[in-house]
């Protein structure tokens, strides 16, 4: 894995470029990692992946959890690794243990021995050991060490103890390390800002993966988090955080100067039958007067499930280019989500992660035109003056 | 005219022909996937295109209850609205009304949700009897069928547009076309292929015959061979959803614990994208438990059922036949 910065802005928010192996192109960053479970997308087939812009989709997030019930290490070695057991030759794979819509971590059953995670298949303890043998069999371009994850609240001796753990599980699965594969160290340490910097300053290697966000800390103790973490870490390698992912807390996690991210957004509004619609143009005035006539709209996204979008035969965004808004109305959503059919949310999934990924190009266009800190501002300015627009004109 | 059927080529029964329809010019024998509220449960209109669908069943009684027959007629036809380009047809929705509507107003209504769905082949309202049943009720079933079908006839507004297929029950009728109905429903095998075998026997050859509600592979080739032209069933996209698959030694249940360390395909001999990328180990520890095992095992699935009836025959079954003293040379690639 190769990375490199090529633009900053506002002092920390970094535009670069990530290159590994299996992708033929390489990905600029700050970039999204999709969310997959057993490495396919929730909804989106394989032959429809393709649909999306390339070569910004081309990088999936999994965690080796999602293979607790089979199929074993063993096979999956002699399949070839994960690549080859899902059939995505040429895109590229991270893999952390934590997965933000599934494999939640918890702290409360962690011990010396290895870390706790809900799971759907029940509570699982996953040790260093296992953990390496499934990374070792899958093959992922890179993954993060694991960590022992605290909440916001943890008290400062529970956070300590996370501290320790994770940097001692750090060298337990670096010397099981194959050969092949970035490995990202991971980093906690709670809210403690001295325990973030004690951890950042204990790993050192190719690629960080900070840990503990999006686990209940607010809006406005994170940055200073963030920043407890970034400021201790080389500039020059790469930083992946899980749990970041409202538009918001992107924009939080890039002007920390983060890299890749992870989101259970598109998840999350794609089985709520949302769809995404702010918009993308950055040199859209704002509209103070726009109408606030659509039910089920925040301007953010759509709810199809409303009965005005019945008998709407228009694409969800006019001018988007994704599979759903080229071939289908909002009507048609509309009946698929009333009658309970599955084709909905792979619609939704499609729409959803393509207009994503075009905010996280306008993150990058925005760093490179060095007005990063302008563009995070305008962008929450504007839903803020929305939801004051919404509450006066009721 | 709405419909053109050319026969093109025949052996002995079977026949292969070109049904042409508004929106599609079809190869029979065909397969029609049921897409009963408008879409193929987890697949997209360009994915059925891909693996060979021609017709798509739609259901007119749950298409009727959402969105609506006005709804989808105010928004252009189901062609429209379900983005589908190809062929289209609709039941008559009795079967499925039957117990919230008394059956003989239902007679034109049928008809008229289905001009409004618009789709190339609607399908004329019938007495459902099956064919277990003796005594007098069967030959109740023939009549009403017949008075109805003249019902049909005139209620429909649409006939250069779309085909009214007529349904045999219990009888034989000379209507437009013809669907073979009432079977389909359990009764023994030995009975079934009498009764399809009488009624191709009887009707006009020029004419397309479609066997409602058939099924499975041994089924459609055994029809076929007795002079049917077109099927439907629900069973390749709801067996998927349970976890099995169609192979040609017969069904694969990739639930089966068997299944977990399989790193064979599906299907060695198929084509598709899922058994030319996936493992049987790894489908198994997607079905039932995830919406991609659905969609991926439905894709093969339809795939499956969509290639064989015109597809290519394996070389062991070209040898096979041979032995036997039945030539059938022009289904084998060569």
């Amino acid at each position: 894995m190769k990375f490199a910065v090529k633009a900053l802005s506002s002092g920390k928010a970094r535009a670069g470029v990530v290159h590994l192996g299996s992708c033929p192109s390489s990905i600029e960053t700050p970039c999204l990692l999709l969310s997959t479970r057993k490495g396919l997308p929730i909804f989106i087939s394989p032959d429809l992946l393709s649909s999306l812009p390339s070569p910004d989709s081309n990088l999936l997030q999994f965690s080796p959890l999602h293979f607790s019930e089979g199929p074993s290490p063993k096979t999956i070695s002699s399949i070839g690794g994960l690549h080859q057991m899902v059939g995505l030759h040429e895109y590229g794979f991270a893999a952390v243990a934590r997965d933000s819509i599934q494999c939640l971590p918890e702290c409360g059953s962690t011990n010396k021995t290895g870390a706790s995670f809900e799971t759907p298949c029940g509570r699982r303890l996953i040790k260093p050991v296992e953990y390496m043998e499934m990374i070792t069999s899958m093959k992922p371009n890179l993954w993060a060490t694991l960590a022992d994850e605290v909440p916001a609240w943890a008290n400062n001796k529970r956070n300590k103890t996370s501290v320790d753990r994770t940097v001692k599980w750090l060298d337990e699965c670096i010397a099981r390390s194959p050969a092949g594969g970035a490995v990202f160290g991971s980093i906690v340490g709670g809210s403690n800002i001295e325990e973030r910097k004690r951890c950042a300053q204990e790993i050192i290697y190719a690629g960080y993966w900070i840990g503990g966000f999006g686990l209940g800390e607010s809006m406005e103790e994170r940055p200073s988090l963030l920043n407890a973490v970034t400021d201790n870490l080389p500039k020059d390698w790469p930083r992946m955080i899980c749990g970041l992912g409202l538009p918001e807390e992107v924009l939080q996690g890039v002007a920390a100067g983060v890299d890749l991210f992870d989101s259970a957004y598109i998840y999350h509004l794609t089985i709520g039958g949302f769809a995404l619609t702010f918009p993308l143009d950055r040199t859209e005035k704002i509209d103070y007067n726009y109408q606030l006539s659509d039910q089920g709209s925040d301007r953010t996204k759509i709810n199809l499930r409303a009965t005005v979008y019945r008998k709407d035969a228009t694409p969800i965004v006019e001018d988007c280019c994704c599979y759903t808004c080229q071939n289908h109305t909002k009507a048609y959503i509309n009946h698929l989500l009333n009658v309970h059919e599955m084709l909905a949310q792979i619609l939704l999934e499609i729409h959803n992660t393509h207009h994503y990924l075009g905010f996280f190009r306008s993150i990058r266009e925005a760093i490179k035109e060095g007005c990063f800190e302008q563009f995070q501002k305008k962008f929450v300015q504007s839903r803020r003056e929305h939801l004051a627009a919404d509450v006066v004109s009721v | 005219m709405a419909l053109r059927f050319e026969v093109l080529g025949r052996f002995n029964r079977a026949r292969a022909a070109q049904l042409t329809l508004p929106h599609f010019a079809c190869q029979t024998p065909l397969f029609m996937p049921v897409g009963t509220q408008g879409t193929i449960k987890g697949l997209t209109t360009d994915q059925l295109e891909e693996i060979g669908c021609q017709i798509i069943l739609g259901n007119t009684y749950h298409l009727a209850l959402r969105p609506t027959s006005e709804l989808i007629d105010e928004l252009g036809g189901l062609h429209k609205f379900m983005n589908w380009p190809r062929a289209l047809l609709t039941d008559s929705g009795g079967f499925q009304m039957v117990s919230l509507l008394h059956l003989a107003d239902i007679t034109e209504k049928g008809v008229t949700f289905q001009n409004r769905i618009g789709a190339d082949i609607i399908m004329a309202l019938d007495d459902v009897v099956r064919t277990t049943i003796t005594g007098p009720r069967i030959e109740e079933a023939m009549y009403r069928t017949l008075r109805w079908v003249d019902r049909c006839i005139a209620a429909h507004k649409r006939p250069h547009e779309q085909n009214l297929f007529g349904i045999v029950q219990g009888g034989l009728d000379p209507v437009l076309r013809y669907a073979i109905g009432g079977l389909a429903g359990g009764e023994d095998k030995d009975s079934f292929w009498r009764v399809v075998a009488q009624c191709t026997a009887a009707l006009p050859e020029d004419k397309p015959r479609y066997v409602m509600g058939v099924g499975y592979p041994l089924d459609i080739v055994v029809c076929s061979a007795l002079g049917a032209d077109m099927y439907d069933c629900v069973y390749p996209t709801r067996t998927a959803r349970f976890g099995t698959a169609l192979v040609p030694e017969g069904v694969l249940k990739l639930k089966h614990n068997a299944m977990v360390n399989d790193t064979r395909p599906i299907d060695p001999t198929c084509a598709c994208m899922v058994c030319k990328n996936y493992t049987r180990a790894y489908i198994h520890c997607l079905v039932t438990k995830d919406a991609m095992g659905s969609q991926l095992l439905s894709y093969h699935n339809l795939y499956y059922m969509l290639q064989f009836p015109k597809g290519d025959v394996p070389e062991w079954v070209c040898n096979a036949m041979d032995v036997a003293g039945i030539d059938i040379s022009s289904c084998c690639s060569s």
